[in-house]
């Protein structure tokens, strides 16, 4: 197990170092001058120098990428061209918004997802069943914008339940009111991606009903949704527990396009409008803490797996 | 991949369903080509947010637009970055499959690590990035599709590489002397082509997804090119006094999206012999 921890860890390092290295290469290699880029097509000679001298663009490039590094290390991710405030501390602000975001969308999803996957599957031979797995079906392919639009439109607008765009200014100085806005965003993400867990769950589920240690403990007495529920349950959950990794990528993509959708002050939104504003120091961290995000928790996934599943303990 | 899967495929209501849809979205993009009802650009102050009549099937929008023109139109739109996507993502998945099975012992494990690292690159994000530099356009969510996704069919294809280069056949083919490269087309891609279209198909539904999330966000189409995200963009925000307009192109993305994934699914089944043996298997336990 230690062994297992420690390769892990050295992984979800030289990962970290290699999306990081990604990020630097395609913002800063391409081609396509920096400095050019944030002065704009009508910026003078030594406007663009000067703002080459700035980002320290002069220096050789593994410098500026190890610059980059060890200020991500020391949590200083430089200045914002535009604005020039410290990234850091904006961007620690927007993830208040986009995690708790994330955390209720994939709770929510799972939530919805999973019970409803477990169920199409007891039911895959009557009507309900088909139903479920069907509207599974296109609810997934639905985009998340459009989703988005369909919620607000019945539950924010018709019923008057909840807010239906922005955040309070104040952020979660006022819990209820910051909680209530995230609702209507987290469950259009949920909704979607909910669809997903329940098409995976309900494949899973089908797996298992045929499964040997299943179908021998219902032959001992069991009813078959009783044995399904004691045996056959946990290898499903397992194999949804694998999935959460891929998860995650989705509900971040998900969390940029609802934060646009309703306004919310997270994270997708700060990075969009960075692109837009040509902030790259901005993105390059932006993108950077995205991406670390899911490789950070796609790897606890891996190491919650190998902890759950007694399968994989008996092979070290 | 043998002979009966049209038939197979057809057997199935998903299959069929894909099939008819794709066929009409591809027959619309080619009309679309040269002819729409209305000028899906015009724009008319006097008729705006209309409802559905005769001269204007699905109504107008706020600048008294055609919906259903603009609607038709940007089907060609959609259809061409599934298209370019797949074939991108297939290059790019099949050719960092064989490297990762296939090439030089010192070149497998970065080629594994690079692999894993990409996968956590989701296609909003790449195309986020490739325009933060290059300005948005279409192209660049071609090559974030094909990046994004490729890895995703090079993850699928790789182990069905492997499995594939350890059979009799391969290796009798290898040891009469027959070249790696020959070995792979020959014998090894013929194999795995099932998995590769029904993943081509999938992909294709994450490039028409992904097209309008990046054309919504303002990245993707550039205004002159007619996009269902971003008429769902530009209609999002009237859509509690006008619903039933922005519901047009959703509705599109929706059906072309269900359509890529119905079909990629039925191929599935329709080439899968251990998918089909399976499943009948289980029909006679129970």
């Amino acid at each position: 197990m230690v062994r297992f921890l420690a390769t892990r860890a050295v992984l979800l390092l030289l990962g970290l170092l290699v999306a990081a290295a990604l990020i630097f290469a395609v913002l800063r290699v391409l081609p396509g001058d920096v400095a050019q880029v944030i002065g704009g097509t009508r910026a003078s000679a030594e406007q663009v120098a000067r703002i080459r001298a700035q980002l320290g663009l002069d220096q050789p490039l593994p410098v500026q990428f190890l610059d980059w590094i060890g200020g991500l290390l020391r949590l200083d991710l430089g200045r914002s061209l535009v604005t020039g405030t410290p990234v850091a501390g904006e961007l620690g602000q927007k993830l208040e918004v986009t995690l708790p975001l994330a955390g209720l969308s994939l709770v929510l999803g799972l939530g919805l997802g999973i019970p409803l996957g477990v169920l199409s599957a007891v039911l895959h031979r009557r009507a309900s069943g088909f139903v479920l797995a069907a509207a599974a079906q296109s609810v997934a392919a639905v985009p998340v914008v459009f989703a988005g639009v369909l919620l607000a439109l019945l539950l924010g607008s018709f019923l008057h339940l909840l807010p239906v765009q922005g955040f309070p200014l104040d952020g979660w100085r006022q819990p209820g009111r910051a909680f209530a806005s995230l609702i209507l965003p987290a469950l259009t993400i949920a909704v979607v991606e909910g669809a997903v867990v329940l098409r995976f769950t309900r494949s899973a589920t089908l797996e298992a009903l045929g499964q040997d240690h299943v179908r021998m403990a219902a032959a001992k007495g069991m009813t078959l949704h009783r044995a399904l529920l004691t045996h056959g349950l946990p290898g499903v959950l397992l194999s949804v527990v694998s999935v959460i990794g891929l998860e995650i990528a989705a509900l971040l993509v998900g969390a940029v396009i609802v934060e646009q959708l309703f306004q919310l002050p997270g994270v997708g939104r700060m990075l969009v409008t960075d692109v837009a504003n040509r902030d790259l120091v901005k993105v390059q961290s932006e993108l950077l803490v995205l991406t670390g995000l899911i490789l950070v928790v796609g790897a606890v996934v891996d190491v919650l797996h190998r902890v759950l599943d007694p399968r994989q303990r008996e092979r070290t | 991949m043998s002979a009966a899967w049209p038939r197979e495929l057809l057997r199935r209501p998903g299959g069929v369903l894909g099939v008819v849809v794709l066929a009409v979205l591809i027959v619309s993009a080619v009309v679309a080509t040269f002819w729409t009802p209305q000028d899906p650009f015009a724009t008319d102050p006097f008729h705006r947010w209309q409802g559905p009549s005769g001269a204007h099937l699905l109504g107008t929008d706020g600048v008294g637009r055609d919906v259903f023109s603009y609607v038709f139109a940007a089907s060609r739109t959609a259809l061409l970055v599934a298209v370019l996507s797949s074939l991108v993502a297939g290059v790019v998945g099949v050719v960092l499959a064989a490297v990762g099975a296939l090439g030089p012992r010192w070149l497998r494990e970065p080629v594994a690590v690079l692999i894993d690292v990409l996968i956590a690159f989701p296609v909003l994000l790449i195309a986020i990035m490739l325009s933060a530099v290059l300005g948005p356009s279409l192209t660049e969510v071609v090559v974030a599709v094909g990046i994004g996704f490729g890895v995703n069919i090079a993850r699928v294809a790789r182990g069905e590489i492997r499995r594939v280069a350890r059979s009799g056949y391969v290796l009798a083919a290898r040891a009469a002397g027959l070249g790696p490269g020959r070995v792979l087309t020959d014998h090894l891609l013929p194999n795995i082509a099932p998995v590769l279209i029904v993943q081509l198909s999938l992909s294709a539904g994450v490039a028409v997804l992904s097209e309008a999330g990046l054309s919504f966000l303002g990245y993707g189409a550039p205004p002159s090119t007619p996009s269902w995200g971003r008429l769902l963009g530009d209609l999002q925000n009237y859509v509690t006094i006008y619903p039933l307009t922005a519901v047009w192109p959703g509705l599109a993305i929706t059906v072309s999206v269900l359509a890529c994934n119905l079909f990629g699914d039925a191929l599935r089944e329709a080439t899968d012999p251990r998918l089909r043996t399976g499943r009948r298997e289980r029909r006679r336990v129970r």
